[in-house]
C-alpha cells in the first residue's frame, strides 16, 4: 500500500524481493546499496543469522527522484528463502506495492523455483492480493554459473503470466538495476491509475 | 482494494503533529514518532536528528508485525503494546486503532507508568484523527494526485 503524503509531498512505495533461499535477494539489495548515491539511500538493513541468511527481512529506503513535485521513495525489502521462515514471508508481503521474484537458473534449483512462485501465490492471496493484479517482474539470476537452464525453460516454468523478465548476475550487478527500474515503473504506473 | 492507500494531507499532518510534539513534553520523553503498519513514517517529534528514524520506522513495524503473527498462533486479537528496557534508553510501542504505531523513546528522566499515562490519551485523539483521514481518502470525490502523470514524466525519474 503506498503512502502518499502531500505535506512531505511524497510517494511511498514498498517493493519486495522474493525467491527461494541462496537465490540472490540480499545480494540485489547489497548490489544496489553499494551502487546508489549516498544521498539517495538511507541505511540498508539485515536481520540475518550468524550465518548471513536472512532470518526475517533485508531492507534498504531508496530515493528515486521527483514526478511533478513529489519525491518518489521506494522500500526495498527481501523475504527470507528458506522454506521454514514462511511465517515471516507472510508478514512482509503486507501492503506491498510491487514483487521482484528472483529465480535460480541453476537446474538443480528449478523445484526450488517453482515451489516459491507457488508460495507467492499463496501467500498474498492470504493478504488479499493475485500475483496477476499485482506489479510483477522476474529476474534469472546467476546467469554466469555453470549447469544452467536456458531462459526459454525457465520462461516457460516459471513465467506463465509474461511480465517483463531479466537475465541476472546479482553479484556482480548484471540486471539488477534493469529489474529494479522497470518493477518501479510498474509500481508508479500502477499508482497512476489509482491501484493497487 | 485490497488496502485503502495511506494518504496524508496538510490538516490532519497539523493535527498529528501536534498531538506527537505535545505528548513528547508531556511524557518526559526524548523522541515520538507514529508509523503506518508497513514501516512507514508518519511523523516524528523531539531529538530526532542523530536518529534513523527511516530505519527504526520500518524495524518498528516489522516488530508489530511479527508481533501480531504471534498473537494469531495464540488466538489473540493483537498484543497492542510493547514495552523494551535499556540501560539508557526504553521504548514504548502502542498499535493505535490497528492502523498505525505510535512509538515513544525515554530514559530515566521519565518513567514507564507516565509514558503509559499520555500514551494513552493521545492514542485517542490519534485515533480520531485517523478514522476522519480514512473517510476523507475514501470519499470518492477526492483528488487523486497521481492522475496526471505521464508515461514520460515516470522515464524521466530512469534517465540516469
Amino acid at each position: 500500500m503506498s503512502f502518499i503524503n502531500y505535506m512531505a509531498r511524497e510517494i511511498n512505495c514498498k517493493i519486495v524481493y522474493y525467491g527461494p533461499g541462496l537465490c540472490g535477494k540480499t545480494t540485489n539489495l547489497q548490489y544496489i546499496y553499494e551502487r546508489t548515491n549516498p544521498d539517495a539511500k538511507g541505511k540498508m538493513i539485515s536481520l540475518a543469522t550468524e550465518t548471513d541468511r536472512t532470518l526475517f527481512f533485508d531492507f534498504l529506503p531508496l530515493a528515486l527522484g521527483e514526478i511533478r513535485g513529489f519525491k518518489t521513495r521506494f522500500h526495498l525489502y527481501t523475504v527470507p528463502g528458506q522454506v521454514f521462515y514462511d511465517a515471516s514471508r507472510k508478514l512482509i508481503l503486507k501492503g506491498v506495492d510491487g514483487v521482484v521474484f528472483v529465480a535460480d537458473s541453476q537446474v538443480e534449483r528449478m523445484e526450488a523455483n517453482e515451489e516459491s512462485v507457488e508460495n507467492l501465490k499463496t501467500n498474498l492471496e492470504d493478504q488479499g492480493y493475485k500475483l496477476e493484479k499485482i506489479p510483477f517482474v522476474m529476474q534469472y539470476n546467476k546467469r554466469d554459473l555453470p549447469e544452467v537452464a536456458t531462459v526459454e525453460e525457465l520462461r516457460a516454468c516459471l513465467n506463465p503470466l509474461n511480465v517483463p523478465d531479466f537475465e541476472g548476475v546479482a553479484r556482480t550487478g548484471i540486471g539488477v538495476f534493469d529489474t529494479l527500474k522497470a518493477v518501479a515503473k510498474l509500481v508508479l504506473t500502477e499508482l497512476r491509475k489509482g491501484g493497487p | 482494494m485490497v488496502n485503502p492507500q495511506m494518504v496524508m494531507y496538510e490538516e490532519e499532518f497539523n493535527q498529528i503533529q501536534n498531538v506527537v510534539d505535545r505528548l513528547v513534553k508531556d511524557a518526559n520523553a526524548k523522541v515520538v514518532f507514529i508509523v503506518d503498519k508497513n514501516g512507514q513514517l508518519i511523523a516524528a517529534s523531539g531529538d530526532v536528528d542523530n536518529l534513523d528514524t527511516t530505519s527504526l520506522a520500518s524495524l518498528t513495524a516489522g516488530n508489530i508485525a511479527a508481533t501480531g503473527g504471534m498473537a494469531k498462533l495464540l488466538k489473540e486479537n493483537e498484543f497492542a503494546t510493547q514495552f523494551h528496557e535499556g540501560e539508557k534508553a526504553n521504548i514504548h510501542i502502542q498499535l493505535v486503532g490497528n492502523r498505525v504505531i505510535l512509538v515513544v523513546i525515554f530514559d530515566s528522566k521519565s518513567s514507564l507508568g507516565l509514558v503509559r499515562l499520555r500514551v494513552r490519551r493521545a492514542s485517542e485523539e490519534l485515533n480520531n484523527i485517523f478514522e476522519a483521514l480514512l473517510k476523507k481518502v475514501a470519499d470518492p470525490g477526492a483528488e487523486s494526485p497521481l492522475g496526471e502523470i505521464t508515461d514520460e514524466d515516470i522515464d524521466n525519474l530512469f534517465n540516469d
